[in-house]
């Protein structure tokens, strides 16, 4: 474990040495506001509630999470640090976890900076604090998901424009994989356990139990199963094809 | 000890290492010689565990670099091709990096930090971010964190790649003052380094193992060896009475020097000295080869690559 946390840490510095870090942390919490004032009606609702500001997260990750794994393993091929990384006493998997959790850490600390608009919600009102410390961990639980498809793309490549966009469109199936647009491709000839198995792969709908404050075990154990496979993924990824 | 037992590794079609079989002893500075794509840096990353044999094994210090590779890792130092490292990272937070990842204890990690910058001369950088060094530099600290856990067994692909000449110098010395008890594998495609610093040579070409012998050996090789190259007068005139001597099997001229080579009868250098005596022929130059590496080179690794 020791090796992970090791990855880890070396990672996170890594952030904050370039300028990626202060870059994602910024657009972050500008477009959270965006979306939560002007998209979201923020005030023009009237509720004391962070609904607006959850809402738009699966639509932010959808291109900031992507944008923060391509670098994970593309960049280890292109600069050939892979080499380097992998001829220390190191298993792939203590590797693939002090990446994911590094960056994944990283993205609970952009969501931990979006604090004032939960003292602002309770400057103005009366929320329920309950759902939304329930939104908070859903959000970043969801996050997690996202990250593990991206790492898993970035090892597949040493381009990290082409990490991004494979992260981008795997991502967007998972999150879109509920809505009509969807499941009319498959309606009408498709039997009904394929459809409700295409269905529950929604992000959308487990993150938004999870936002309405019902914690339900097995929108847990989804978000839990996709992060796992995902990062399985890239595990064996990384095992069959170290070498560019 | 290393072994190796017929390392095949190929990608698709094409042979990067075809069957090399060898085995390393403590004390050893082997250096794997050989053109480019030869398959030097293929057979270096297998031994590391990096790349998995496509057939065949390697045993570091009898543990399988495939089966348990990550115990096989812990007594290898390894430098990779072109000295790969992190850049956004200063020299020091780099080397504490791979100094925790070889598990060297917490206490003792600054201390062997210290040691490997005092080793390298990188002191002077240590707070510098390692993508604003030069290449000289960058070497040096790709060294470094090859040799901050003081392995038993270190694999340096190219090591001075990039040097200047006094570097080149320094890191020879230090890979030499390592040797003792120790197994290095180096890599290179410069001649006058093996000679330098291994005391066992093998020259691979297309992933073919052409020759494995000591450097003296390889040198005796060259049909150089124990030859006589003089500058003389009337070379073209000596050159024709010389190559009637018995310890003379041909004379060769080229760009005014006269090269004589011996046959299998002693006291060649005797009967040169003799026969420029009494044609009183003036010498401005005269020496004994001991053979020409490069010529060794040149004629093992075509052959090979015709065979």
């Amino acid at each position: 474990m020791s090796g992970a946390t090791n990855v880890m840490r070396r990672e996170l510095a890594g952030y904050f040495a370039t300028p990626v870090a202060y870059v994602f942390l910024v657009i972050f919490l500008v477009m959270t506001g965006i979306f939560t004032f002007y998209l979201g009606n923020f005030y023009e609702r009237g509720i004391a509630n962070l609904d607006p500001f959850f809402r738009f997260h699966p639509w932010l990750y959808l291109f900031l999470v992507p944008a923060i794994s391509m670098r994970l393993w593309a960049e280890e091929r292109r600069s050939g640090t892979i080499e380097l990384l992998f001829t220390l006493p190191i298993t792939t998997t203590q590797a693939v976890l002090g990446k994911f959790l590094a960056a994944w850490s990283f993205i609970g600390l952009a969501l931990v900076l979006t604090l004032p608009m939960w003292i602002t919600v309770n400057y103005l009102g009366a929320p329920d604090n309950g759902v939304i410390l329930a939104g908070y961990f859903g959000s970043w639980l969801m996050a997690g998901s996202f990250l593990a498809i991206g790492s898993c793309m970035s090892a597949l490549t040493s381009n990290q424009v082409v990490a991004f966009i494979l992260g981008i469109v795997v991502c967007f199936l998972f999150l879109l994989s509920g809505l009509p647009m969807v499941m009319n491709l498959f309606n009408g000839w498709a039997p009904q356990i394929i459809l409700d198995g295409i269905a529950s792969l929604s992000f959308l709908k487990h993150f938004a139990d999870i936002s309405k404050g019902v914690i339900d075990l097995r929108d847990l154990v989804y978000f839990a199963l996709v992060t796992g496979f995902w990062l399985a993924a890239n595990v064996l990824i990384l095992d069959m094809k170290k070498a560019n | 000890m290393i072994e190796a037992n017929s390392l095949c590794k190929s990608y698709g079609a094409f042979k990067a290492v075809e069957n090399l079989s060898f085995t390393v002893e403590a004390g050893q500075i082997l250096g794997f010689l050989g053109p480019n794509g030869a398959g030097k840096s293929t057979t270096m990353k297998m031994l590391t565990g990096f790349l998995t044999p496509t057939s065949g094994t390697a045993l570091i210090n009898g543990v399988d670099v495939v089966e348990d590779s990550v115990s096989a890792r812990k007594s290898i130092g390894y430098l990779p091709e072109g000295a790969p490292s992190y850049g956004e990272m200063t020299v020091q937070q780099f080397l504490s990096f791979i100094a925790r990842a070889r598990q060297i204890e917490k206490s003792d990690v600054s201390a062997s930090v210290d040691t490997a910058l005092e080793k390298l001369n990188l002191r002077q950088v240590k707070h510098q971010t390692i993508e604003t060094l030069s290449k000289g530099f960058k070497r040096r600290v790709g060294l470094a964190q090859a040799i901050i856990h003081d392995p038993q067994i270190l694999i340096l692909d190219e090591p001075t790649d990039g040097l200047d000449p006094n570097q080149k110098r320094e890191v020879r010395g230090l890979i030499r003052d390592m040797a003792k008890d120790k197994i290095i594998i180096i890599s290179t495609h410069i001649l006058e380094e093996v000679a330098a610093v291994c005391n066992r040579v093998m020259i691979i070409a297309e992933g073919k193992l052409l020759a494995d012998d000591s450097p003296q050996g390889l040198i005796a090789r060259s049909r150089y060896h124990n030859a006589i190259t003089l500058v003389v007068e009337q070379a073209e005139k000596a050159a024709s009475v010389l190559s009637e001597l018995p310890q003379v099997a041909k004379a060769e001229l080229n760009e005014g020097e006269l090269t004589l080579f011996p046959t299998a009868e002693k006291g060649l250098l005797e009967a040169v000295t003799a026969a420029l005596n009494e044609n009183q022929w003036r010498v401005s130059a005269l020496r004994l080869e001991a053979g020409r590496l490069d010529e060794v080179f040149h004629s093992i690794t075509r052959r090979g690559a015709s065979a």
